[in-house]
């Protein structure tokens, strides 16, 4: 079918943003499904993109290799700030989070390695759509086999009240630690499929305005389920390519229609909430 | 021996208020044991302590002969301990069968790969937890309740959801801070009769009530604090004849209207 070919060809860049998108956006779902808002999740992404950029720019190592190193860079990063701010609650975690991806920032530029403010380039294009979109699904997958568990129940309970939780014998802080690690891990291969699509990566691709909408991917879609920040992601990834016609009022609309979507669905866009406990079967229903 | 909780010389301060002073008790095996005293006592204060949500200054906790008292909160838990609270906490998102089930958390045992591969042991875990958490809801008369949202029942259903969902983790001791509270004297006395049941399936109940009637007519055995000290011990009938605790209770008036037979302790 070369019409389909001719569409993917044409609109590769935007079919992959949408798959790491979706990515980002189920990376900042396990975090503020746990209970803790992080605003690092651009700068774990940073890291998977310039851990992967690098390796494939001065190594033969072969891609699974490098999208596995990618994700495990930002969890080591994210273990470091993790473990003192999550015996703390609030904002703290948001907070060590900004400064993560401002000392990041601080860092690609002036590190000779990371190539300073010019960035990265020439980074091999080993990202294929296909395998985007497989590494997406298995997390969203995990994400609702996990979240539909005890782990997924504990999450929630930590979230909703963190001394009650601690009662029922969960542990809060590792419980949020480990939703950081994954969290992390997620976003770094994010990175480096993003990096290896896009040849080009810089420092400022990962700044603060990147974290902030990678949030609001989630507060778009909503977080009562891990479908909810991803259909968000893809709302918001595809929104500025469909209001193109309206040239240069395309960025006012997009914000318009977070602000109405955040007035009038404060669940978000998929306000539908996943059980946490298998259904009943059915006539057995009280 | 058979006290399943040992307390001794429990001391606790806020600042310059000291909450629970050299606080001593036992919980026997199968009792339902009261903790009372005027507002202020001190009461939840202990239960606090307890279950481990605050630090004690002083003191020793244990459980079945086991020091519980440097444990983190949530490993307690594993040992058979479980509370209510006094201000209802449940899940507020959460249906109420997901709240009694989460409430389980602590016997669960299925691991992080199967839980993400649905294995056939999390599939039977999870199947069995669904079993067990409705019986208790039908314990508690909310079994039509299940597929609610735990924040959409009354306050006398939230407060036996909370007991339900003590009760999910299969405790050995379960403290219960003002589980009357709120009640019409229709719940309250549905209650009472809740709470035999659970002592008959083999909890030890530990109860916090202001509730006199309740208390007098429930309780094997009283432990009477006031101002943070314990002031009496001893079966309901000796309680609600000592002087001591009349007087710390009514003050002199009540104490002189209880002596002209107007019982209401």
């Amino acid at each position: 079918m070369p019409w389909l070919d001719d569409i993917l060809w044409t609109y590769q860049t935007l079919i992959h943003s949408l798959g790491i998108n979706g990515l980002l956006a189920l990376s900042m779902y396990v975090v503020l499904a746990a209970g803790q808002l992080s605003l690092g999740q651009a700068a774990f992404m940073g890291l998977g993109a310039y851990t992967g950029a690098l390796l494939s720019l001065h190594t033969g190592l072969p891609f699974a290799l490098v999208l596995a190193a990618s994700a495990l860079a930002p969890a080591v990063v994210a273990a470091v700030i993790g473990i003192p701010t999550l015996r703390l609650t609030g904002v703290y975690l948001a907070i060590a989070t900004i400064g993560l991806g401002e000392v990041l920032r601080v860092v690609y530029v002036n590190a000779g390695i990371t190539g300073g403010a010019l960035g990265l380039n020439g980074i091999p294009g080993r990202t294929e759509t296909w395998m985007i979109f497989l590494a997406l699904g298995l997390a969203l997958a995990g994400a609702f086999a996990v979240g539909q568990s005890r782990i997924g129940r504990a999450m929630e309970a930590m979230r909703s009240d963190g001394i009650a939780a601690a009662v029922m014998g969960i542990d809060r802080a590792a419980g949020q630690l480990a939703a950081l690690l994954v969290s992390a891990m997620l976003a770094g291969l994010a990175g480096c499929f993003s990096a290896h699509s896009a040849s080009f990566i810089g420092p400022n691709d990962y700044a603060f305005e990147t974290a902030v909408t990678i949030l609001s991917f989630a507060i778009l879609g909503g977080t009562g389920s891990p479908l909810g920040p991803v259909v968000g992601a893809l709302v918001l990834t595809a929104l500025p390519e469909v209001l193109r016609p309206l040239q240069d009022f395309r960025l006012v609309f997009n914000g318009l229609i977070i602000v109405l979507v955040v007035l009038f669905l404060p669940r978000g866009v998929v306000p539908w909430r996943m059980p946490r406990l298998g259904r009943l079967p059915r006539g057995m229903a009280p | 021996m058979t006290a399943l909780l040992h307390v001794t010389g429990l001391s606790k301060r806020f600042r310059g208020l000291t909450a629970v002073a050299h606080v001593t008790f036992s919980v026997r095996a199968g009792h339902i044991h009261g903790l009372i005293g005027p507002n202020g006592a001190g009461k939840t204060t202990v239960f606090n302590l307890i279950s481990g949500v605050l630090p004690p200054d002083d003191g020793e906790i244990a459980v079945d002969g086991r020091s519980v008292t440097r444990l983190p909160v949530h490993a307690r838990a594993g040992l058979g301990l479980a509370r209510t609270f006094q201000n209802i906490r449940l899940f507020d998102g959460m249906t109420v069968l997901e709240n009694v089930a989460t409430g389980a958390h602590a016997r669960l045992t299925a691991t992080l790969m199967q839980c993400l591969f649905r294995t056939p042991a999390w599939r039977a875990e999870e199947r069995r937890l669904r079993e067990q958490s409705l019986e208790l809801l039908e314990v508690v008369g909310l079994r039509d309740r299940a597929d609610l949202p735990a924040g959409d029942l009354s306050y006398g259903e939230q407060r036996r959801l909370e007991i339900a969902r003590g009760l999910a983790s299969a405790p050995r001791l379960l403290l219960l801070d003002e589980p009357a509270a709120g009640m019409n004297p229709h719940e309250t006395e549905a209650l009472a009769r809740l709470l035999g049941r659970v002592r008959d399936r083999g909890v030890t109940l530990l109860l916090v009530e202001h509730d006199m009637g309740f208390v007098m007519k429930l309780c094997d055995w009283i432990t009477v604090l006031n101002f943070g000290r314990c002031i009496a011990e001893g079966p309901p009938a000796e309680i609600r004849r000592d002087p001591v605790v009349i007087e710390a209770y009514l003050g002199a008036k009540g104490a002189a209207r209880l002596a002209c037979g107007e019982s209401s302790l």
